[in-house]
């Protein structure tokens, strides 16, 4: 029985490594929106949005904290509403101390997720075999 | 003291219950902040409160997984060897959590969700794993045949250094690129490395129970073969139903919804080995490490069934980004990862039936159940008012829709309250009775 195991188990990971090769490959680009933004100033928004652990409270694509709203397409409010919200704070939100630049990588983030598509469960198309799509 | 300092494996169990009773004052906390926002706001907030909870919780299973293993292992092949191996990899593990919390507290993060610290403690933790894959592998090479918790356990800790290495693919700047491919990978990530420590929680289950139950044999039976496999197989491809709503490369989707649909198997397994449950249950009730497992198995037919709706995509699309989806993390986080790692600390930290005829455990047991099963009530409450909320027209603003949950967000609160004190009555009362009896056998 050992060798059927052994078998199984190194193909299941042979399988699982090509997967993921594929997905690290992927060069597809996968923007439903005009892409307006700044590419290297949005990795560093990424790192920005960690730093501050944005998603401990707030959402992308559903993805994160739910005491907040989901942020994918916020950057369609404009800049001087994000950072007129990371100045001054909300209810549970305390002021975000953010240097000029900073502010400016997170926005340029935010547009990179805004051009990915929509967060909206109403934009989504149900299909006849249970998937969904936008 | 004797008992600690001589074994690893019960360091490994008592620093993995102070982590557990930790979280849970971290989620308690957390949790007041849902109705009083104003609560900590300006010092850690819910941004340093969550991650000290997460972080608290998820190293809670790795080190009383980490501890159950080695006390297997030991009884599997009757040594307790390798003692300064051991006890590097509990240093190194404590060096990385005081680093982790000392960053916590000046506000120091720049990770990702479940792994917010900085991502240079990832080599502390990521050298720790290696270290523990040594041992593993130096331990189980002089046993022949292989029973099905010894494979778990293998797969488990090959799986998690891997996937944990992935989970820092996000460094590299080439993977920011495209933020939809950093995404996939994330929660690919995200969601195969849950099914790695969960091969190291139900291969110690299996092990437990294999024990209690005197049945020789159970970890070479062919179903438990079976159900490792199609574990194994959803833990690498079934992380496409976090992604449902992302668009990405449709194949994502269709390999996570097909895969997430074979479990399944598994609902209907359960049923069907029900009875024969109950039988063997009147037996051992009041022995905790069964008490807890069978406790384990209904959060997981629980959970299974909520999971199980979840991976359909056209109801993902209603549960997704709501409440839902924590209440299915809290329920196998709690439910079924923490029942299991309970019976197995109870298991070998105090094996001893006399032990466990005590009121407080009892009412612990019984308070820690009941509140959970109002506290996940109370989060699917706010899943579906938010539900609601995402397909009303017009749409009010999210702060209305918060407070339309006040309800649901009080008796969230209310049970968070009771679940936290029944598992502190059951962690203080278990490590009371350790170091009692430790005490008083060191001294005879």
């Amino acid at each position: 029985m050992n060798k059927w195991i052994s078998i199984t188990f190194v193909l299941l990971s042979a399988v699982f490594l090509l997967f993921s090769w594929n997905i690290y490959q992927d060069e597809a680009v996968y923007e439903k929106k005009p892409a307006d933004y700044d590419a290297e100033m949005q990795k560093q928004g990424r790192l920005v949005w960690q730093k501050y652990n944005c998603h401990v409270c707030h959402q992308l694509y559903g993805l994160g904290g739910f005491l907040g709203p989901d942020l994918t397409n916020v950057s369609e409010k404009g800049f001087y509403y994000v950072d007129a919200f990371l100045k001054n704070g909300a209810a549970s939100m305390p002021p975000i101390d953010l240097t000029e630049e900073q502010t400016k990588q997170l926005f340029e983030f935010l547009k990179a997720t805004n051009a990915s598509g929509s967060s909206n469960p109403k934009d989504y198309r149900k299909l006849w075999n249970g998937m969904i799509e936008q | 003291m004797n008992k600690i300092k001589t074994n690893t494996g019960n360091l490994f169990l008592v620093t993995a219950l102070v982590l557990f009773l930790a979280s849970i004052i971290f989620g308690f906390l957390s949790s007041l902040i849902y109705r009083y926002p104003e609560f900590l706001r300006d010092s850690m907030g819910l941004s340093g409160l969550r991650p000290m909870h997460v972080t608290a919780a998820i190293f809670w299973i790795l080190l009383a997984a980490t501890g159950a293993i080695y006390r297997s292992l030991e009884e599997i092949t009757k040594q307790n060897n390798y003692k300064i191996l051991k006890l590097l990899h509990w240093a190194i593990w404590i060096i990385a959590l005081i680093g982790i919390y000392y960053a916590y507290s000046k506000g120091n993060f720049g990770g990702r969700e479940y792994w917010e610290y900085p991502p240079e403690f990832a080599i502390l933790i990521g050298l720790a794993w290696g270290l523990f894959l040594v041992i593993f592998i130096l331990k189980v090479r002089a046993i022949k045949k292989w029973p099905v918790y010894i494979w778990m356990w293998g797969t488990g800790i090959i799986y998690f250094l891997f996937i944990f290495i992935e989970n820092y693919l996000w460094v590299i700047p080439y993977f920011r690129e495209s933020f939809i491919k950093d995404m996939v990978i994330q929660w690919k990530a995200t969601g195969s490395i849950v099914g790695a420590y969960n091969m190291l929680v139900y291969g110690t289950a299996i092990y437990v129970m294999e024990s209690i139950s005197k049945e020789a044999n159970t970890g070479f039976n062919k179903w438990v073969f079976i159900l490792f496999f199609l574990s194994f197989f959803n833990m690498l491809f079934n992380w496409g139903h976090h992604l449902y709503l992302v668009p990405t490369n449709s194949a994502i989707h269709y390999v996570g919804y097909i895969v997430s649909m074979t479990e399944w198997v598994f609902f209907i397994k359960i049923i069907y080995t029900w009875r024969k449950q109950v039988t063997e249950a009147e037996t051992h009730i009041h022995y905790f490490p069964y008490r807890f497992i069978l406790a384990s198995n209904f959060w997981l037919f629980f959970n299974l069934t909520m999971g199980l709706f979840m991976s359909i995509p056209i109801i993902n699309l209603y549960m997704h980004g709501t409440h839902f989806i924590t209440a299915h993390a809290m329920g196998t986080t709690i439910g079924i990862n923490t029942m299991i790692l309970l019976a197995a600390v109870f298991y070998f930290l105090l094996p001893e039936k006399e032990n466990h005829h005590s009121r407080w455990l009892k009412a612990g047991f019984w308070g820690a159940q009941i509140s959970l099963l109002i506290f996940l009530i109370a989060l699917m409450g706010m899943g579906i008012t938010k539900s609601l909320w995402f397909f009303e027209e017009p749409q009010a603003p999210f702060g209305e829709m918060m407070e339309r949950s006040r309800v649901w967000i009080l008796l969230f609160i209310f049970s968070g309250t009771f679940l936290m004190v029944s598992f502190l009555t059951i962690g203080i009362k278990l490590l009371r009775s350790f170091f009692t009896k430790t005490v008083s056998l060191s001294l005879k």
